[in-house]
């Protein structure tokens, strides 16, 4: 039986999805603006940053709604409160692709760095992470999600590679610390898309199988050589 | 969340109105001091289930039981067991109030005189406590000669609550008992509810969906006679195993 809920249920998911799409083209933008050394670019993503925003708070408004005059059970109610907790994770990400892209802008004042070292890698993996979140969201796809959760240990690891390395440069060559200090933000900040799209992921499961799988997932006390993640 | 006892037990259940099979094989166990609900559509078969665990059906004619009904481990169907005493231990609440045509006082006492108490102290000590225990105490001790039918609907039905506490049950079944009253009134019997499960077994039969929520510890979703899934309260509603019981809270059907 249809009922006029679920419309209400599907503008939410469309809105989302707009938010998606924007905040994967924000992210797409950050890092095409930093490899390029694209001012212009670097400037559209931190213009278009109020977009994301203005999504944030239409699906918060919206799954608001939906709980006061729905009272949602079961299904219903997972989807709307990771619906809520997915726009809040999509405008972190969008706040993120503007620190890269404001990092950017101060590190095209400077020579540049050669090379980026591990930051292509890192994108390429945080980027794919982001797309394939959404994707999972939209095809409700659990293994694609988890596929994202595995990811996110070798982007910790090539944000901890990236830090020792500039380390060195800093150390054999104090002038490059100006252009160090933007790369390991942009390193951090890259890890932290990352753990966003982690989390949407983790949200995604939530919403499929009920089952919650965050901050446990995978991870003993034990085979955690470093200790508590580096930022 | 379980404290692991079960106060009131139907085993492979089956009963029969006629030929007409009403219910099928229910295995359902409601733990003690807990409140469970029984949540389905019309027609599947609640009121006929809660209505087997006091022997309420053996009243109507043509009827038939298989299976069991244990009452603290013992079937209340044994001859050892008589149905009169029974409903004193497993008391019922109904959907519409019926308080009888007596004042506020006597209909409460009403239990406790059949069974040949007849000391007025102790009477109205008994009276007093099951009126405090309804949450009703405070607005009728001021006029307990009045007939019954001056209270409200709501105020009734908390009358009818403290005359079935009356006489000390165990097991408080109560079948659909906010259907015929108001929201706020409906708030303070869920509240009531919420309080009495402190002292008794209370097995609540509702089609109001959110008031499963709102006052179960455990949810029994029927479907026409069978037991579709039995778990915790908050299980069911946050993410229910069987895609019947989904439907149904999810008001796909019913």
């Amino acid at each position: 039986m249809e009922r006029p809920f679920d419309d209400e249920l599907n503008a939410l998911k469309h809105k989302l999805l707009e938010m998606a799409g924007h905040v994967e083209e924000a992210v797409a933008l950050s890092i095409q603006s930093l490899k390029d050394r694209n001012e212009e670019l670097a400037a559209e993503v931190i213009r278009e940053e109020e977009i994301t925003n203005s999504y944030d708070l239409a699906v918060d408004e919206i799954c608001m709604r939906l709980l006061a005059l729905r009272q949602p059970v079961a299904a219903d109610l997972r989807f709307i409160a990771s619906a809520m907790k997915i726009g809040t994770d999509l405008e972190r990400i969008g706040d993120l692709t503007v620190n890269i892209a404001e990092r950017t802008l101060h590190l095209l004042r400077l020579p540049p760095l050669k090379p980026l070292l591990d930051i292509p890698a890192m994108a390429r993996l945080a980027q794919g992470m982001v797309k394939d979140a959404i994707d999972a969201f939209i095809q409700a796809d659990a293994g694609l999600a988890r596929s994202v959760c595995e990811r996110d240990d070798e982007v910790d690891q090539l944000n901890e590679q990236l830090f020792r390395e500039l380390l060195t440069y800093t150390i054999a060559d104090p002038g490059t610390i100006p252009r160090a200090i933007e790369l390991i933000l942009i390193g951090r900040s890259l890890e932290r898309i990352a753990d966003h799209a982690t989390n949407i992921s983790e949200d995604v499961i939530y919403i499929l199988k009920g089952q919650i799988i965050k901050h446990h997932f995978d991870k003993k006390p034990d085979s955690r050589k470093d200790g508590p993640r580096k930022c | 969340m379980s404290n692991g006892k079960t106060k009131i037990e139907a085993r492979n259940l089956s009963f029969y109105y006629g030929s007409k099979r009403a219910l099928t094989g229910l295995n359902i166990a409601c733990s003690e001091n807990r409140v469970t609900a029984i949540i389905g559509p019309s027609g599947c078969g609640k009121s006929t289930f809660i209505r087997t665990l006091n022997r309420m059906n053996d009243v109507i004619p043509g009827t038939r039981l298989e299976g069991q009904i244990l009452l603290d481990g013992e079937d209340i169907h044994s001859s050892l067991i008589d149905a009169v005493e029974l409903r004193k231990r497993v008391g019922m609440v109904f959907q519409k109030p019926n308080p009888f045509p007596k004042s506020i006082f006597d209909n409460v006492a009403y239990g406790l005189r059949i069974n040949e108490h007849r000391n007025r102290d102790l009477l109205e000590e008994i009276v007093e406590r099951s009126l405090r225990e309804a949450a009703l105490w405070e607005e009728v001790k001021d006029r307990l000669d009045e007939n019954a039918f001056c209270l409200s609907g709501g105020q009734q039905q908390r009358l009818c609550i403290a005359r079935a506490l009356a006489v000390e049950p165990e097991v408080i079944l109560f079948d659909e008992p906010c259907s015929a009253i108001d929201p706020i009134a409906t708030a303070k019997i869920e509240d009531l509810i919420q309080r009495l499960k402190q002292t008794y077994t209370v097995v609540i039969v509702t089609h109001n969906m959110q008031q499963a929520a709102r006052v179960s510890d455990y949810t029994a979703f029927l479907m026409l006679g069978e037991l579709i899934e039995f778990d915790e309260t908050k299980k069911i509603f946050t993410a229910p195993a069987n895609k019947m019981t989904e439907e149904y809270i999810t008001g796909r059907f019913g």
